[in-house]
């Protein structure tokens, strides 16, 4: 069983962990640093509730191997808020009810928070095209897109 | 899901990754983006025995022109081919491919070596590489070789790679002046593979006949299907509304798709010939500078 010594920043700290080759992104968030606001949904890549960002752009950590991310920067949906204070993007969802179940809440505000990073002004087009990767099953989008919206406007 | 054990290695270096897959040809795999990899692994329909990641490598991800061909690195990712201004404004077709696979998250991984490499006939490249005529390297322990994108596809998931190659770069001429090409797809929902997709790359001569049509499909059999008939059907003649749609109707007769989820084989056949048309139309125009 291959180990690898691997040190990953998340959300802005640095650490350091001893993994198989096999364990997931995902696994070394939840089970070995006990982030466990990044949520495991279908766990085939489909979902987007695993979504955080790796050198700042989303992605699917069940799809990405712990030792990939050595020597990489990851943030994950506990990195949002900042001393006590909420992003903009959690902002929004809790003032526009993005969300009800909130199991897709983590994956949906790291995937809002890279688009705003690269797009102050997104079109709603737009926005349903960012989130196209990660998967509602109570909103039906509208409230979400109302979400990230109020977050954009609140950021420029 | 976890996947069974393997050995991971991450060299930096092309010659220490291709050393790697020298020492073991029987148990060693390339991984790139690892969007269709690691998936492959988790769900346990593959097992290696080691994951040779060129992420590390320097130098696998460009896109350039130069000297009349397009050079992309194997390890371009998707995001990148999507976001590229010379792709929208000379390779529309490549454009349009890049952004209709899975979905954005994925494509923030996923490559384009790999879309080729894994030999998929689901995969979205394969048909728009045929259309465009492109040309893969493999890079292996004795040096480069070129092969033909007709020659690669093998079989499902099988290809013209050796165990001890990795595909390095992909080739395609520049179209000359009057060309455009598209790709169309059909699928149920985000992040799907395909339920009919069609490639399509035209060349007009100056009177506005065809010179030169490529034209293939996506999920369309256990390899990526060629469209021959339809494209020599196409050389000579004009582009009119009768044409495209006899283009069309020829292209989907290529199609051997199966029945599955997504639909039954007459219905597979049916949305190939309506991709093919709504592609020819969109490569006609854009060939046309309309």
């Amino acid at each position: 069983m291959a180990q690898h010594q691997i040190r990953v920043t998340v959300n802005g700290s640095p650490h350091e962990a001893r993994v198989e080759s096999r364990l997931l992104l995902v696994h070394l968030l939840r089970e070995v640093l006990r982030l466990t606001g990044t949520h495991i949904g279908c766990d085939t890549t489909h979902c987007g509730a695993c979504t955080v960002l790796l050198d700042g752009e989303p992605v699917k950590s069940c799809t990405v191997l712990a030792v990939q991310a050595d020597g990489r920067e990851v943030t994950t949906v506990e990195g949002l808020e900042k001393d006590g204070k909420l992003h903009p993007v959690q902002e929004g969802f809790w003032q526009m009810h993005g969300l009800q179940c909130g199991y897709c809440t983590p994956g949906m505000m790291m995937t809002s928070y890279a688009l705003l990073q690269r797009n102050r002004n997104p079109t709603e087009e737009q926005i349903r095209e960012a989130i196209s990767g990660n998967l509602c099953r109570c909103t039906g989008y509208v409230n979400i897109v109302k979400s990230v919206q109020y977050a954009a406007e609140k950021l420029r | 899901m976890i996947p069974a054990s393997f050995d991971y290695q991450a060299p930096s270096t092309l010659a220490d990754a291709l050393r790697l897959l020298d020492q073991n040809r029987e148990g060693a795999k390339v991984l790139s983006g690892g969007q269709s990899l690691l998936p492959l692994l988790k769900l346990r329909l593959g097992q290696v025995e080691m994951l040779v990641d060129i992420g590390k490598v320097p130098g696998l991800d460009y896109i350039r022109e130069e000297g009349g061909t397009l050079r992309i690195g194997g390890r371009t990712r998707e995001v990148e081919l999507e976001r590229s201004e010379l792709l929208r404004s000379r390779y529309p077709a490549l454009s349009d491919t890049a952004s209709v696979i899975a979905d954005p998250l994925v494509r923030n991984l996923a490559t384009i070596g790999g879309n080729l490499a894994h030999g998929d006939p689901a995969n979205d490249h394969p048909a728009t590489m045929m259309a465009l005529g492109a040309r893969v390297v493999a890079t292996g322990p004795k040096g480069q070789r070129e092969i033909a994108i007709d020659e690669f596809f093998r079989g499902l998931f099988s290809t013209a790679l050796e165990p001890s190659e990795i595909l390095t770069e992909i080739r395609i001429p520049a179209p000359p002046p009057r060309s455009g090409g598209a790709y169309v797809k059909l699928e149920r929902k985000v992040g799907d593979f395909a339920t009919a997709a069609a490639a399509v790359q035209l060349t007009l001569g100056a009177g506005g006949a065809v010179e030169r049509a490529g034209i293939a499909l996506t999920n369309a059999g256990p390899t990526p299907v060629r469209a021959r008939e339809a494209e020599k059907y196409l050389v000579g003649k004009k582009l009119d509304e009768k044409t495209l749609a006899e283009a069309a109707r020829l292209a989907a007769s290529a199609a051997r798709p199966s029945a599955d989820r997504r639909g039954s084989v007459e219905y597979k056949r049916e949305m190939a010939r309506v991709l093919a048309a709504r592609a020819l139309e969109k490569a006609a125009r854009r060939a046309e500078g309309r």
